[in-house]
């Protein structure tokens, strides 16, 4: 509901006209891709691209995209699930209760922690990821799904999300009243503080699921079996079968694919939208 | 304290794992794979074949699964795992990050012949001449084997060649009223007599290419590159060099050429719809069109490479070996898969099918491959200009045992050129400089 | 918080319960490969001569190294201009949304979102097709106003190019931390305000931008670290335009085409770390002063 005095604020057009014109500049490339996904292979390298041009191939290109390579597609869109649900979800929980510490309870070196924390994120990634792989290979972990999964749990910036997001969104108050009752404190964590944690948690969950599910730069030195690709990965592979010697162009598949790629993440969003709204209006929050 | 018991925790994660790394890196050469025997006969080999095991192939090539599909019927007890590499550049990097691990390596891998100077460093690849695989030689065309055969080894055995030739649009040509031109010279009058009869097409496409560029000094005769193993020599400006510069030039100054990126779509699009007229690749192009540029069935044909004074030159533009590694633990099986794969006939049948070009001289030469009429070009016999070619190839030319490191710094010097417009010569000059410090920090001897 | 008697023990162990999940991931996947990372930076690699070591020497001629000075310096400049402009759209996008005076407020939300959904791959595919001048709307664009109106793939605005992309797909992302910041706030502290009579500016200057400074400092600083380290659109685009993007365009193009073309693992380790440094003294002063007025 509004954040107004007024129970009902009126709406602006002119507010709305003049956010319209971010909406525009942030869906064009979409509309583009819309388009393109309903061309054929040819089509799509001659025509404008925002409008229909030749035959209407939407099914056609769907049909393919499932089907090409023995059907390949599907089983990196399985592996990306996998990796997601694991990967992200274990993320969020790690971050959701380090944050959730480090905001409510005082504890020697906590600064330090921090420090660290932001010190080690501000090396690149890249530099991290051929020491990881040399790790890895000592172990034997490269060429599996851990190699994807294990990187994937750290969330440094879930981590600061959810420690500024506890200290504001629970109480000390309630935390105190809790422990003079006698409840255990993970007890309180999980009947008390979730709660009034969800949107954050929801929040740091939804990117730690769109990083997972968009994360290239891993998946393309740890791995080498096709089978264990996740959508990003293969998309780039289908791009790459269009050059050099031996090359086949399947440009609409790539397109069509990566339309399908992003299906799942405006879903995963519209449906974590809901727990947003229940979760504030279950606050009931006193300043 | 909980903060103490934690924190010896971590470290002594962090200890086991340093540990761990330590040893990997001090001396990666001892318990060096190959777990199969210091050399071996023909007849050994076979009888490996015979006996079976598993065999790890990494390629990129499209021909693989067809290959293997007939490999395993004439071996069936040789169980072949392929790894797609998707491309030079990504399995470059993989293969590279294996031998450094030292381990996951595959036991045959696919290495472009640009790459050969590099991989055969020592520690990296198997030297093949213990499987007696110097008998082969006679098998191959002269520079085909003398991009696996170097500095006292053997390194791989050539799969495909890629000798140029030049593909061009006859429909274009003739809207154009031009015709094929058989001197330098006269491709950039061409190239001008096009640009002049419609703006918006070109002869040809180039945005700075590393490879073609190598090649075509190579086709200009020049030898830029020399390397014995611990002596490399730079001159970026020796006779042949400066000959392909001087001629091209103009083709960049007064904007003759397109600058689309190659293989993009676009690129791809351009080919289709007559906006670029010619292309000068390797004799592996007519798959590709083939497979990429439909809309231009029965329109292309093919010609040999222009010259710069009426003597036939050529070059190699591409093409790859395979190899065995080092750290195999397959070596004797993984011999035996590479020469079926690159020797055997029903092989190299199986790759020319789906249109690979082939490395040995008895299919260049068969009459079934001559005489080959290509519907896409018209009803053309290309492989009688495309062999031809392979015979015209200078011989001598060698690539940098840094080759894809000095192809990634190309468009940072070379490249500029098109972009600005600028001396070709000078930018040349520049990746000469640049070469020379990268081999001479690399612990060459560098002259140049 | 203000003065309490000292946690328990048993509140104290709780504490590190929370914390140390994180943190044992945290040491092995970040610190490990961190440390070791330093380690690599100590030695030298050669094609011929293999590894040996070499103590500081690459510090000193990383601090030397006109290539990296070159990236650090050109995604420094990219940070002061980009990244102002992306934050100044998605506060005033939060806000906008926020005071409920927009038809479609959800529609709104969705939409601005959807650009981070996208693959990185896959959105510099979009924008590289749309830049083009032959086949994409600059060409259309330019062909409608009869001249250059729009040039991307020149040296002069390549750079904004680039900022142009990394702003569509992070407006939508930044917009929601700052909206989730604004969300926090009670109804009850509106309803005191209205009381108070404050008009809508007011509302906006003393309570919505105070709520959202804490998640306006995180994302700045994320956004400065996400600057520093920016690789996947220009090392993408260096696919369409090679020669407009240099091998060492942004620093860690630079130690990534160092590592997987040039073979020297260790430099590459070392200007990773140099400039690791660089950026987290940079965040750590931003954080000092964003937090400062805190208690």
């Amino acid at each position: 509901m509004a954040g107004y005095s007024y129970l009902r604020p009126r709406k602006s057009v002119t507010l709305t006209v003049l956010l319209g014109v971010l909406i525009v500049y942030s869906v064009l490339p979409l509309l583009w891709m819309l388009f393109s996904i309903t061309k054929t292979q040819p089509e799509l390298l001659s025509s404008f691209g925002l409008w229909f041009s030749g035959p209407f191939a939407l099914f056609d290109n769907l049909r393919e995209v499932v089907t090409h390579d023995d059907g390949i597609f599907v089983r990196w869109f399985a592996n990306t699930l996998v990796y997601v649900v694991v990967g992200a979800g274990g993320a969020t929980i790690l971050a959701t209760a380090a944050g959730y510490g480090l905001a409510k309870y005082r504890f020697r070196g906590r600064s330090a922690v921090f420090a660290t924390i932001l010190g080690a994120i501000a090396v690149p990634g890249t530099a991290l990821a051929v020491p990881t792989f040399l790790l890895f290979s000592q172990v034997g972990l490269t060429n599996t799904m851990w190699s994807i999964i294990l990187p994937s749990l750290v969330s440094p910036f879930g981590l600061y999300l959810m420690w500024v997001f506890s200290a504001e969104a629970v109480p000390t108050e309630i935390l105190e009243a809790a422990r003079v009752d006698g409840a255990g404190e993970w007890r309180t964590f999980f009947t008390i503080s979730l709660r009034l944690l969800a949107p954050g948690i929801v929040t740091v969950a939804l990117f730690a699921i769109v990083a997972t599910w968009n994360n290239y730069f891993l998946p393309l030195i740890m791995l080498n079996d096709p089978d264990l690709y996740p959508l990003t990965l293969g998309l780039y592979q289908w791009l790459a079968d269009a050059s050099g010697i031996g090359a086949q162009p399947v440009f609409n598949l790539v397109i069509t694919g990566s339309f399908l790629t992003i299906v799942p993440i405006v879903i995963a969003f519209l449906l974590l939208q809901r727990y947003w709204q229940s979760g504030l209006s279950a606050g009931g929050v006193k300043a | 304290m909980t903060i103490t018991c934690n924190r010896r925790v971590a470290l002594g994660a962090l200890a086991t794992l340093l540990a761990a790394s330590l040893t990997a890196c001090s001396g990666g050469d001892e318990g060096g794979g190959g777990g199969g025997g210091e050399g071996a006969s023909a007849d050994e080999i076979e009888a490996a074949l015979q006996e079976g095991g598993s065999v790890t192939y990494w390629t990129w090539t499209p021909q693989a699964e067809k290959q293997i599909e007939e490999f395993e019927k004439a071996y069936p007890d040789v169980d072949v795992t392929l790894v797609d590499t998707v491309g030079a550049g990504e399995a470059n990097t993989k293969l590279q990050n294996a031998i450094a691990a030292g381990k996951g390596v595959p036991d045959v891998v696919q290495i472009e012949y640009q790459s050969i100077p590099q991989f055969q460093l020592p520690g990296q690849l198997t030297d093949l001449t213990q499987f007696g695989f110097d008998e082969l030689e006679s098998l191959y065309t002269p520079s085909t084997w003398g991009s696996v055969a170097q500095n006292g080894g053997i390194w791989g055995l050539p799969q495909d060649s890629g000798p140029m030739a030049f593909f061009y649009n006859q429909e274009v040509f003739d809207e154009a009223g031009v015709e094929v031109p058989t001197t330098w010279d006269e491709y950039v009058e061409v190239a001008r007599a096009i640009k002049k009869d419609d703006p918006d097409r070109c002869l040809a496409n180039d945005s700075g290419d590393p490879g073609f560029s190598t090649s075509m000094i190579w086709q200009a005769g020049g030898t830029p590159f020399q390397n014995d193993g611990e002596n490399v020599t730079i001159d970026l400006a020796d006779e042949g060099t400066t000959r392909f510069a001087e001629m091209y030039q103009p083709l960049i100054d007064d904007e003759l050429i397109c600058q689309l990126p190659g293989w993009s779509d676009e690129w791809y699009a351009a080919l289709g719809d007559g906006t670029i007229a010619s292309v000068a690749l390797g004799a592996w192009m007519p798959g590709i069109l083939e497979d990429g540029v439909p809309d231009g069935k029965g329109k292309w044909r093919v010609a040999p490479m222009p010259t710069y004074d009426g003597t036939p030159t050529n070059a190699e533009n591409g093409g790859s070996t395979e190899s065995v590694p080092e750290a195999s633990e397959n070596k004797l099986l993984a011999a035996g898969f590479l020469k079926w794969l690159n020797s055997s006939d029903e092989s190299i049948q199986a790759f020319m099918e789906t249109g690979g070009f082939p490395a040995t001289v008895e299919h260049l030469e068969s009459d079934e491959f001559l005489g080959y009429e290509s519907e896409y070009f018209g009803g053309q016999k290309i492989n009688e200009v495309l062999g031809a070619g392979a015979a015209d190839v200078n011989e001598g030319w060698q690539y940098l045992p840094w080759q894809s490191y000095a192809n990634s710094i190309f468009a940072d010097t070379v490249g500029q050129a098109y972009l600005d417009r600028s001396s070709l010569l000078d930018g040349l000059a520049a990746w000469q400089e640049e070469n020379v410090s990268y081999g001479t920090d690399q612990g060459f001897t560098v002259n140049g | 918080m203000p003065g309490r008697r000292p946690p328990s023990r048993r509140v104290s162990a709780a504490g590190w319960s929370f914390v140390t999940p994180f943190l044992v991931v945290f040491a092995l996947m970040i610190v490990t490969p961190l440390v070791y990372s330093m380690y690599l930076s100590l030695f030298r690699n050669q094609l011929m001569g293999g590894t040996t070591f070499a103590g500081f020497a690459n510090y000193v001629t990383a601090f030397n190294d006109p290539k990296l000075w070159d990236g650090a310096g050109r995604v420094g400049l990219f940070l002061v201009v980009q990244v102002p402009i992306m934050l100044g759209l998605a506060l005033i996008a939060a806000l906008a949304i926020d005071s409920g005076r927009l038809h479609g407020r959800s529609f709104f939300r969705v939409a601005l979102f959807l650009p981070y959904a996208v693959p990185s791959v896959v959105a510099v595919l979009m924008w590289g097709f749309m830049y083009d001048d032959r086949l994409g709307l600059t060409g259309s664009l330019n062909d409608l106003v009869g001249f250059d109106l729009i040039a991307p793939y020149t040296k002069q605005w390549i750079l904004t190019a680039i900022g142009n992309i990394v702003t569509w797909e992070f407006v939508g992302y930044n917009m929601l931390i700052l909206y989730s910041a604004l969300k926090t706030v009670p109804n009850e502290i509106y309803e005191a305000a209205a009381i108070d009579g404050a008009g809508q500016f007011r509302i906006v200057r003393s309570i919505k931008l105070p709520a959202v400074r804490g998640a306006l400092v995180i994302a700045t600083i994320f956004s400065i670290l996400g600057s520093f380290q920016l690789f996947n659109e220009p090392n993408i685009l260096k696919e369409i335009q090679p020669a407009l993007i240099s091998s060492y365009y942004t620093p860690n193009i630079y130690a990534y085409n160092l590592t997987f073309a040039g073979n020297q693992v260790s430099y590459a380790a070392t200007v990773a770390i140099v400039m690791g440094l660089v950026t987290a003294v940079i965040a750590y002063v931003v954080q000092l002063r964003g937090t400062r007025k805190d208690a």
